[in-house]
């Protein structure tokens, strides 16, 4: 459906195969990329998914959602303009090839 | 139109299973895994004609219904009762019982007031206060610990973290239980619920004013977005009534289950206690394996489908967050209490927009307390049986005396 490529803080890159429909998020965890906590499941309430988005794919990934940089603020890493919370983002055919960056830290 | 339980009464579509249960049995609720296992067995979406309600049980329908909150609203109320039919017992609640887009705006305000950042700087005084308590009862040779602890640390840390003046331990813990209860049907236990309100009710709203409140704590962060104009004061102080009703006996029931847990399965407890960093994941766990919310409504606000069963506008579906906790499909061996299985995308917290907006500060005070058990304490032990006390949404102990082995 959607290949994602993630990209450890250390440089390590990782790519996997995404399920239709799942968040950036949860195939993170779905293939066990511990980087990733998503500790609150994708209800927007943990920054534990904090990922900057590959500047190549930032437009397609869209804007924040309502609410997601009042969580960003509270990320354990540094915020950027391409930080988003990877449960906000839903992987369709679109998002094919999506690169996206890890930070060093989510907690 | 015929109504059961202030809501329509319908005919499910063809295929959907009937069965003549009543969830909202006292037996059920009290050792509900039976009923859970019944209804994940018979399919997706079952229909209970007591009521007149769907029930979803299975992993993957009940996360269907909770995630989609623009077919399966909130807004007409989360219990049986639709509030589009007739009125409801209370002024509903204006981030529980509402869809979007007024949603957005009191969850972002709440969700700000909750949030990773506010709770870390709370969590020196969750730690204090835990050492005090553990301290305190490792003096006792066995105590009721659904009081005794339970009880007593969000009590004692809850409050003090909103900023409220007034603090009365039974009315605060009870509040939550009947607004829970209130999510069932006119049962025994919603009619007691209603009565007890009826005295706990005034002293919740008097103790949400502004007055009632200091200065530097959550309570005054809801304020001061009435002063910002973001939202009006009768809202805010509506917001602070939400701490009351979501954020007290539901982590009283947490901390409580969580003791049971690690009373009834030691060997996790020596896990946790050689590696403490296995707090968080055997919170989640603890959460999975006991469901402390076990049922949540929602309404079809248009004509709509579950797992493929035409499901008609104005049908009260009942999300069995219990049962889809428990769904072997999802967890493999969900009767196992395993404090690193890691339960991510687990319901105890709901799912979707809706999910909890309290969970890190639930979390918060569960990590602090059992962090500081698990250095103090080598074993907790159970002295005779616990016992469970029925509620129409909340799986919470009733008593449980137990005896804490120092470490």
């Amino acid at each position: 459906m959607a290949k994602v490529t993630f990209v450890t803080h250390e440089g390590a890159r990782k790519t996997v195969e995404a399920a239709e429909g799942d968040s950036v998020m949860a195939t993170a965890i779905a293939n066990g990329l511990d980087e990733v906590i998503g500790e609150c499941g994708g209800s927007m309430m943990c920054a534990t998914c904090h990922c900057y988005v590959d500047d190549a794919w930032a437009d397609r990934t869209g804007a924040q959602n309502d609410g997601e940089g009042d969580m960003l603020e509270c990320a354990a890493s540094e915020v950027k303009p391409t930080s988003r919370l990877s449960c906000q983002i839903a992987l369709s055919p679109d998002l094919d090839g999506l690169v996206v960056h890890l930070p060093e830290a989510q907690i | 139109m015929t109504l059961i339980e202030g809501h329509k009464a319908f005919t499910p579509a063809k295929g959907i299973p009937v069965w003549d249960v009543d969830p909202y049995d006292e037996a059920i609720l009290a050792d509900p895994e039976p009923y859970y296992a019944k209804l994940r067995e018979l399919g997706p979406v079952v229909y209970i004609p007591r009521y007149s309600v769907l029930a979803v049980g299975q992993y993957e329908s009940t996360r269907q219904v909770f995630t989609d909150h623009e077919t399966f609203v909130s807004s007409r109320g989360v219990g049986l009762e639709d509030f589009a039919l007739g009125t409801p017992w209370r002024p509903p609640s204006i981030i529980l019982e509402v869809d979007q887009p007024d949603h957005t705006k009191t969850r972002r305000v709440m969700a700000r007031a909750l949030s990773p950042l506010v709770v870390k700087n709370l969590a020196a005084m969750f730690r204090e206060t835990a050492e005090t308590i553990v301290d305190d009862l490792l003096t006792q040779r066995s105590f009721e610990a659904v009081t005794g602890l339970a009880e007593r640390f969000p009590v004692s840390v809850f409050p003090r973290a909103v900023g409220m003046h007034d603090v009365h331990h039974r009315h605060l813990v009870d509040y939550g239980s009947c607004v829970f209860n209130a999510m069932g049907p006119d049962n025994a236990l919603r009619r007691q619920a209603l009565e007890r309100n009826a005295i706990i009710g005034p002293w919740i709203l008097a103790a949400c004013a502004r007055d009632r409140l200091t200065e530097d704590g959550l309570g005054a962060m809801i304020y001061a977005n009435a002063d910002e104009g973001t939202i009006t004061e009768a809202e805010a102080a509506m917001l602070v009534r939400s701490f009351l009703s979501a954020g007290v006996d539901t982590t009283v029931t947490g901390i409580g289950n969580a003791l049971w847990c690690f009373a009834t399965n030691p060997a996790e407890w020596d896990r946790l206690r050689a590696d403490p960093k296995l707090v968080r994941p055997a919170i989640e766990e603890t959460l999975r394996y006991t469901s402390p919310v076990h049922t949540f409504g929602r309404t079809a606000g248009c004509d709509t489908e579950i797992a493929g069963f035409k499901v008609e506008e104005g049908s009260k579906v009942i999300g069995v967050l219990g049962a889809a906790n428990g769904d072997p499909t999802k967890w493999g061996d969900p009767e196992t209490f395993n404090i690193e299985r890691r339960p991510l995308g687990h319901m105890a917290f709901g799912a979707g927009i809706h999910g909890c907006v309290g969970q890190n500060i639930a979390r918060g005070e569960m990590e602090a307390l059992l962090s500081v058990m698990a250095e103090k304490v080598a074993r907790i032990e159970l002295v005779g049986d616990a016992a469970w006390r029925p509620n129409n949404a909340i799986h919470a102990l009733d008593k449980m005396q137990i005896k804490l082995i120092a470490a």
